[in-house]
């Protein structure tokens, strides 16, 4: 596949390798903040090829991870409503709530279908009209146009059985609380490529002077995170600290303004909580007023949802990068894919569940 | 590309899930706590693709399975070929010629009788070229929404070719690992016909007959065939990940000689699939002595359904019971069961 | 929330005044949204798809010319390695 393929060159891999091993004169701490950033790097085994010369963190980037138990326990609640056709993408059907998850709701009887598009939801909802179709809005900035454009057209060709129940992310605000922490390890970071196709890099300059860490806007293909490693490291042995490109294929300064657009137009931005790293003010997206009767949460009554969470489960500290995923005593042990405490076990990116299915092999025995 | 797949929903609800049926660890789960313990025998604990009887000095296999495909016709098929070619790739797989099998109905009350017409016609032709006779049947019919259209469950019964006893524990270190064909056709093809993901292009399913592919390597390299497998739920992976405890080995996969055609590879990359798990209907997986490996490969080959035959990786004494791949990049990856489905991602 | 992958626009239309299109994703086609990059996208330009949407055209040049350096770099590393192995 054109743009795609040739960036899992495994010569010029090797080389990209060679080069940052011959670039880092120390070990450096590099953090991804994006899920399928997390994906490729432990798919394709390229910490294995690095070796000594960095040690990769992976962020909070997987917004399935970070979705605060709340927003899965009112997806939940909604998913078992007679009336309810529930939708969403895949990638939410497995994450426990504080009793169960939309795959159960499911096999006790609930509609939950799997879309690949909101608009596929939109169209969903015009064609069962007696039913309430409800969308789960989960993402970063990458998704919030798209899912902007479903209300948008829902307002437009007034398809009144039409809902999103939303629970957006932004990314700047979490590498902000990543930062403050007095903990923090991470000296320079790659940023997710998609997000910045939709919101440019410009919100990461001050982020970046302020915290005088390297910050690379990094595509997704193996050839494409070691190059935005080799940057991070460049800067890092020569004391910058910058925003710099290395998607320069799909992302400009700017960003995509006819997303930005519609975005403002639809969301707000609001305080949101993070699974495992708790409240981070103005970093999450939520319906404006103008738009509420689109909003699931303010057309159906969700008030009496009680959460709770697993208390052995260190997803806060693994999604921080201040603990290895093998470190935690729960890893392996009592927290398994099969039997998940904390999101980070459960999602397709989450940063455990990663290593359990890839690091085993490399740790050693297998676990 | 990706394989990393969400880990299994919280398990212990009481409840069956849709997990259970999707050839990964909870089906394993569930047969292994479930179903053995009250059935335990010595030809059951064996869990071959069927199973192997004496009667009177002849192995006959016998194989059951039940056909829930939706949609029920899809580009490439429908549940009706599926069925044959199931139930008649269960019992190649345990080394018997396929000759006589059974099929019972459950049809939903409801089903347009030209559907069923289809279907019906699609498994006459089906079991006509692969020289099977439907020779019992049963027909049930369901209130509206218990059935979802038609569910057709087979039994297959065949006899073992003497001197060829493939089986999922005779793999050993240094046998090569062959794929017969293209991956991933199946699931993809069905994935795409499904709402919510449809493509504009059609992607047709590889369901097909696999018996000739296995004549052929029993002419040629006989008893070197340790092992074979249609690796259908769960994909490959799956299918070696249960030779590799049952023979309790370790396998060795190369990322960049997996044969996968471009629309599934395209297809895979849009939803977030890994190719090594989407089902395959028409293809086989075979577990050959290395040296005959050579000689495997070019019989296959010489079939239509085998002409994209290739070896994809070894088996080895170290990490017995672990599928190892080799990235296209040069990283390794261990290549585990799925916990269920795989679901289609956006990140 | 990161899986966009790249297709080749191959058909541009109206859907009730929406701006859709059908990409090639290679070889597999879909109807996708275009009306983020509607101002810049023409049949037979590329462009990253997430969900169902085009969030940006693919600036072939950039490709291109990034391309070319890591080109360079994998053969000078070659190189290298060729040179290790000489006696």
């Amino acid at each position: 596949m054109k743009y795609l393929s040739e960036y899992r060159d495994p010569a010029m891999a090797r080389a990209l390798v060679t080069e940052i091993r011959r670039s880092a004169t120390r070990r450096w701490v590099l953090m991804e903040v994006c899920g399928g950033q997390t994906h490729t790097i432990v798919k394709q085994g390229l910490d294995e090829l690095l070796g000594e010369s960095i040690e990769m963190v992976h962020g909070p980037g997987c917004p399935v991870c970070v979705t605060p138990l709340e927003q899965i326990d009112k997806a939940l609640a909604l998913a078992a409503r007679p009336d309810v056709i529930f939708t969403s993408f895949g990638d939410m059907l497995r994450v426990p709530g504080s009793d169960c998850d939309l795959l159960q709701i499911r096999a006790r009887g609930g509609a939950v279908r799997i879309v690949y598009s909101p608009l596929d939801a939109l169209e969903l909802a015009r064609k069962n009209p007696d039913k309430q179709v409800v969308f789960f809005a989960v993402g970063f900035e990458t998704t919030a146009p798209a899912n902007a454009m479903a209300v948008w057209r829902a307002r437009e060709l007034g398809v009144e059985n039409f809902s999103v129940l939303v629970s957006h992310v932004t990314v700047p605000p979490a590498m902000t609380a990543l930062l403050e922490a007095p903990d923090n390890r991470v000296q320079g970071f790659l940023a997710a490529g998609h997000v910045c196709t939709i919101m440019g890099w410009t919100e990461y300059e001050p982020i970046a002077a302020k915290y005088r860490v390297p910050i690379v806007v990094t595509g997704f293909e193996p050839l494409d995170i070691l190059e935005g490693m080799l940057l991070a490291v460049r800067q890092l042995e020569a004391g910058r600290h910058e925003v710099e490109n290395q998607y320069v294929r799909a992302v400009r300064r700017d960003g995509n303004q006819p997303a930005q657009d519609l975005v403002t137009r639809v969301f707000e931005l609001v305080d949101r909580n993070w699974r495992g790293i708790g409240p981070i003010p103005r970093s999450g997206l939520g319906i404006r007023e103008e738009f509420a009767e689109f909003d699931a949460e303010r057309r159906f009554s969700l008030d009496q949802i009680r959460t709770a969470e697993p208390t052995m489960c260190r997803a806060g500290d693994v999604l921080r990068g201040v603990l290895k995923p093998f470190d935690c005593p729960a890893f392996g042990a009592v927290c398994t894919p099969e039997h998940p405490l904390g999101a980070p076990m459960v999602s397709s990116e989450g940063a455990c569940a990663a290593y359990y299915n890839y690091g085993r092999f490399r740790a050693g025995s297998a676990v | 590309m990706t394989t990393i797949v969400c880990p299994t929903p919280l398990t212990d609800i009481a409840r069956v899930q849709l997990g259970h049926g999707s050839g990964g660890k909870l089906s394993a789960a569930l047969v292994r706590e479930r179903f053995l313990p009250h059935f335990d025998n010595p030809i059951l604990a064996q869990l071959g693709d069927a199973a192997i009887v004496d009667v009177a000095g002849q192995q006959l296999a016998m194989s059951t399975d039940t056909f829930v495909v939706q949609p029920l016709e899809f580009p490439g098929g429908n549940i009706g070929s599926l069925a044959v070619h199931g139930t008649v790739n269960d019992l190649a797989m345990m080394g018997a010629r396929p000759e006589w099998m059974s099929a019972a109905f459950v049809l939903e009350e409801g089903l347009p009788l030209d559907v069923l017409d289809r279907i019906v016609q699609a498994m006459a032709e089906a079991a006509r070229a692969a020289n099977v006779l439907l020779v019992t049947g049963d027909t049930k019919v369901v209130e509206r929404g218990k059935a979802d259209g038609v569910f057709i469950n087979t039994t297959g019964l065949g006899k073992r070719w003497p001197d060829f006893a493939p089986g999922p524990t005779r793999a050993q270190p240094g046998d090569a690992v062959i794929v017969s064909g293209p991956i991933g056709r199946h699931g993809i093809a069905i994935m795409s016909a499904r709402e919510g993901i449809a493509f504009d292009t059609e992607l047709r399913s590889d369901s097909a007959a696999l018996t000739p592919l296995v004549e052929l390597l029993r002419a040629r390299v006989g008893d070197a065939v340790h092992t074979l497998r249609d690796p259908t739920r769960g994909g490959v992976a799956s299918a070696l990940n249960e030779i590799a405890a049952a023979s309790r080995i370790g396998v060795e996969l190369d990322e960049a000689v997996l044969p996968v055609p471009a629309p599934v590879a395209a297809a895979c990359e849009m939803l977030g699939f890994d190719p090594l798990y989407v089902a395959n209907e028409g293809v086989l997986v075979a577990f050959v002595a290395e040296h005959q490996a050579g000689a495997a490969v070019q019989a296959l080959q010489r079939h239509a359904l085998g002409r994209a035959a290739t070896r994809i990786g070894r088996c080895v004494r170290d990490h017995a019971g672990l599928v190892v791949l080799k990235t296209g990049v040069g990283g390794h990856r261990v290549v585990d069961m799925l916990p269920g489905d795989q679901l289609p991602r956006i990140c | 929330m990161c899986l966009g992958i790249p297709g080749r626009i191959v058909e541009v239309r109206h859907s009730e005044g929406l701006p859709m299109g059908v990409v090639d994703f290679g070889g597999v086609r879909r109807e996708v949204c275009l009306s983020y990059v509607a101002d810049e996208i023409k049949v037979g330009d590329y462009a990253i798809v997430h969900v169902g949407f085009a969030i940006s055209k693919v600036d072939e040049a950039e490709a291109k010319r990034t391309f070319d350096v890591l080109r360079e770099m994998s053969q000078l590393d070659e190189l290298e390695w060729l040179k290790d192995l000489a006696p």
